[in-house]
């Protein structure tokens, strides 16, 4: 018995039927893929991309150099060096970020006390040479000052829950 | 000696001690912001409360006299809640800027705050804020950090001895200040930075380079004394960035002079890092084989006689003694380590190092300064001498021209005039040295370092041996050891002399000194002159051929024909010999710059280049042939009581008067001089201060 069954199942092309069936179901349904890079998935407000350095509304930047982001990375990758500025302040005259080094933890954005470095939502910033992902602190300012708008939406959407 | 009870633990202190010291025997912590060891108790930032049973309310125990039968809690519920609204008033008004605050990572209210503190603050209004104030150029203020316990008042009232600060007004308007926007003119002053248990006295020169956590610390020691201050470097890659004092009773307490502190910075400037040969009357840069080519050539045909070496102030003492094996196998005996000419060496010990110990200070009774300047020539020495001026009378009377030296001193005359008269007994002050229990006496460089110094040496040896400054150890009746007193000090200028006198880095046999080397040079008699770091040599060598090794381009570098760059006090492993005679260990901190070396193997790489190859190959192979040579070497950071023996050569002395040896406390070496921090010292502490300087006229604006 078993088969008869068998072999009328295998004339009449059942299994291809239901096959082509579920092809059918998914032929109507919403596409899920994306037509990178001209479509773009949704990001989360938490996202952890390229790191920006951030200014004040009044051009000030941010940073004051109290190395705690050097301090907490778990892979060395920033370095700073600081000294007085000219008007006293404590700023920082080198910031470098090895990219390459980086594993995006975010803990250098969790550290830090005045919001300065943040891992925008950036994350095409692929490159052809290793030196143009040694980032210095002209590179983060010049993020920062091109994500300003995104990473200030995503840091209020995410301020409820810090 | 009251016995009481602290969280269950039952102490006996000695009568005195306050609770906070019983509390710290019985193991117990008490947070303490205005408490310090070395200070007078204040008692006013009232951390330190805690229980004591039977009493009202919570006590300072900083302030409060142990009792027999004390009960004290320092855990209990009442306790934690005083210290816990303690801490809440002292951070009403203590900004939270500790991400820009230098202290941060070594603070002690941040620290105490995460132990003894609520995690929010429940003050709402504002902050008062308080104007800086200018501390000169090495104390930076943010006077709005500063929680009032007084620390550097007391610091430099009681142990540097200025009153150049002090506190303003009361309550919330209360501030600490230095009068008349005055910068602290004491040479001790940076030492409040270490003691400000917040922010707000930091380090000028060192404001914002780094945080704690990312330096490498080594504890060495200091070279820019013959002292030589424990200190700890702390360096990032080879880069030093500052000079912290490291705890050793017997030598600086737990202080460090400015100096000490900040000469670090010269360690950037004028750096030698590469040979460098004269050709066509001009140094060249040159490799190391062809530097040491250049000497080889130049000592060919030159005999033993003809060479002569000089060893400079801040030399450890196993490339002093590299050189000495070198200069003994090419046949020289002219070799000295006494750049100023100081008629000192070739004795008993006794006769030149500092017998009575920088500790020792603090059990004499009479003391007589002779041709020295303690407080520039050795701070630390001088703030021993204070204390001990401060604890009890002591009559102290001086030789010399008259200086403010922080505690009251009989001036007694200006030279040898004087000293031959105390010498023979007819001075008064002979009779208060007699009268005295234990006297003492301190001879410094400016005494020696004169054609007359072995006369005056000798007058010294008279009064210490008449007055009885030299008690053997004895037994009492009952067999117990009576330690001895040896009241007789050379104070020392330089950090290698006494390790250069103790291996014999002095002229042979027919030699010449110092001196005889230079005359020799202008007259051809010596050749070859080859200088160990030694930059202070009075006086140019002629045409002779001149080898310097050093680590700065100062002025034993400008006449020299070959340089080989040595390494700096903080680039090597070492030994040095403090002015008591205590041998202790430098260790190196960062490497030496480009192609500089450590010393010893300079030495050892030209031996072979000379043919005359030294039996070391490692450090620890000339530390052992040093050893055995000089066992003093051996025992590190001890001290034997030196053998009294004659010394000194009786004779009739000058009349010119004493001169001392330091005219600029900040700059005394290559390093310091190579030192922007001292260079802006010098601006604001000493110009001003000399008679007839144009810098100083134009300061003061009262003459010309």
């Amino acid at each position: 018995m078993a088969s008869v069954q068998y072999r009328a199942k295998s004339m009449l092309l059942a299994e291809l039927v239901s096959g082509m069936a579920l092809t059918l179901k998914y032929f109507f349904r919403p596409k899920v893929t994306l037509n990178y890079p001209y479509e773009k998935g949704p990001l989360s407000p938490r996202f952890r991309g390229e790191h920006a350095l951030r200014r004040y509304p009044n051009g000030e930047e941010r940073c004051i150099a109290c190395k705690l982001c050097e301090a907490i990375c778990p892979a060395q990758a920033i370095t700073i060096e600081a000294e007085p500025r000219e008007d006293g302040s404590r700023r920082t005259t080198r910031y470098d970020i090895d990219m390459t080094k980086c594993i995006y933890c975010g803990f250098c954005q969790e550290a830090c006390p005045v919001d300065a470095i943040v891992e925008g939502p950036n994350f095409e910033f692929a490159t052809e040479t290793r030196e143009e992902l040694f980032y210095n602190k002209d590179k983060l300012l010049s993020n920062g000052d091109r994500w300003e708008v995104e990473i200030s939406r995503n840091l209020t959407a995410d301020a409820p829950y810090r | 000696m009251p016995k009481l009870t602290v969280d269950g633990v039952e102490v006996e202190v000695p009568a005195g001690s306050t609770v906070l010291q019983a509390c710290e025997a019985a193991g117990a912590e008490v947070p303490r912001f205005c408490f310090h060891d070395r200070l007078s108790i204040a008692g006013n930032c009232r951390m330190c409360l805690v229980e004591m049973e039977k009493a009202p309310k919570p006590i300072a125990s900083c302030a409060f006299p142990a009792g027999d039968g004390m009960v004290i809690h320092t855990k209990s519920e009442v306790a934690r809640k005083a210290q816990k609204g303690t801490m809440e008033f002292l951070l009403i008004n203590h900004p939270l800027d500790c991400p820009i605050c230098d202290q941060g990572g070594e603070c002690d209210l941040q620290d105490q705050a995460m132990g003894y503190g609520f995690h929010s603050s429940r003050y709402d209004e504002n902050k008062r804020a308080v104007t800086d104030k200018h501390m000169g150029p090495l104390v930076k203020t943010i006077m709005t950090r500063c929680i009032h316990c007084t620390r550097c008042v007391r610091f430099s009232t009681e142990i540097a001895g200025v009153t150049d600060m002090g506190m303003l007004n009361r309550g919330e308007d209360a501030e600490i200040t230095t009068y008349l926007e005055k910068a602290i003119d004491s040479e001790l002053s940076a030492n409040v930075i270490d003691l400000c248990p917040v922010g707000a006295l930091t380090s000028k020169p060192y404001a914002f380079v780094a945080r704690p956590w990312e330096l490498k610390k080594t504890e060495t020691v200091d070279v820019m004394d013959a002292v030589g201050s424990n200190i700890r470097v702390d360096a990032r890659g080879s880069e030093v960035l500052r000079v912290l004092p490291r705890l050793h009773e017997d030598v600086n307490e737990e202080w460090i002079s400015d100096k000490t502190r900040y000469a670090c910075d010269g360690l950037k400037r004028q750096r030698l890092d590469r040979p460098y040969v004269r050709k066509d009357g001009k140094l060249q840069p040159a490799s190391w084989p062809e530097a040491f080519a250049a000497v080889a050539g130049a000592m060919k045909g030159v005999s033993g006689g003809q060479m002569a070496a000089i060893a400079g102030d801040t030399v450890d003492a196993e490339s002093m003694y590299a050189l000495k094996r070198l200069m003994g196998a090419l046949g020289s005996g002219n070799i000295d380590c006494r750049q100023d000419g100081a008629k000192i060496g070739g004795g008993p010990r006794a006769g030149y190092v500092f017998n009575t110990t920088i500790a020792g200070i603090e059990r004499a009774d009479a003391l007589l300064l002779i041709g020295t300047n303690p407080r520039w020539e050795a701070s630390l020495v001088n703030a021993r001498i204070r204390k001990r001026w401060l604890q009890g009378p002591i009559s102290i009377g001086m030789i010399g021209a008259p200086v403010d030296l922080t505690y009251d001193v009989e001036h007694l005359g200006a030279g040898p005039k004087t000293l031959a008269e105390v010498a023979d007994g007819s001075h008064a002050f002979a009779k208060v040295l007699k009268d005295a229990k234990r006297p003492m006496l301190i001879v410094g460089m400016g005494a020696l370092a004169r054609e007359d110094g072995a006369a005056v040496l000798a007058a010294a040896r008279k009064i210490a041996d008449d007055t009885g400054m030299i008690v053997a150890a004895s037994q009492d009746e009952e067999g117990n050891e009576v330690p001895g007193w040896n009241g007789f000090n050379v104070l020392h200028t330089a950090a290698s002399r006494v390790a250069g006198l103790d291996m014999g880095f002095l002229p042979g046999e027919g030699g010449r000194d110092v001196a005889g080397i230079v005359a020799g040079a202008k007259s051809g008699d010596v050749k070859l002159v080859y200088l160990l770091g030694a930059d202070e040599v009075d006086g140019d060598f002629g045409d002779a051929f001149v080898v310097y090794q050093g680590h700065h381009g100062d002025r034993g570098a400008h006449g020299a024909d070959v340089i080989l760059p040595g390494a700096a006090y903080t680039e090597k492993d070492g030994l040095y010999v403090n002015t008591e005679g205590r041998v202790q260990m430098g260790v190196s901190a960062a490497f030496p710059p480009g192609e500089a070396r450590e010393d010893w193997k300079i030495v050892r790489a030209l031996s072979e280049a000379v043919g005359k190859t030294l039996p070391f190959t490692t450090l620890d192979d000339v530390r052992a042939a040093l050893r055995q040579d000089h066992p003093t070497f051996a025992a590190i950071d001890t001290i034997e009581a030196a053998e009294w023996g004659d010394f000194g050569k009786a004779g009739s002395m000058d009349g010119a008067p004493f001169a001392y040896p330091v005219d600029n406390f900040y700059m005394t070496d290559p390093i310091s001089r190579a030192s922007k921090t001292m260079a802006e010292c010098t601006e604001a502490f000493v110009l001003p201060k000399r008679p007839g300087d144009g810098t100083g006229a134009a300061a003061t604006g009262t003459d010309g």
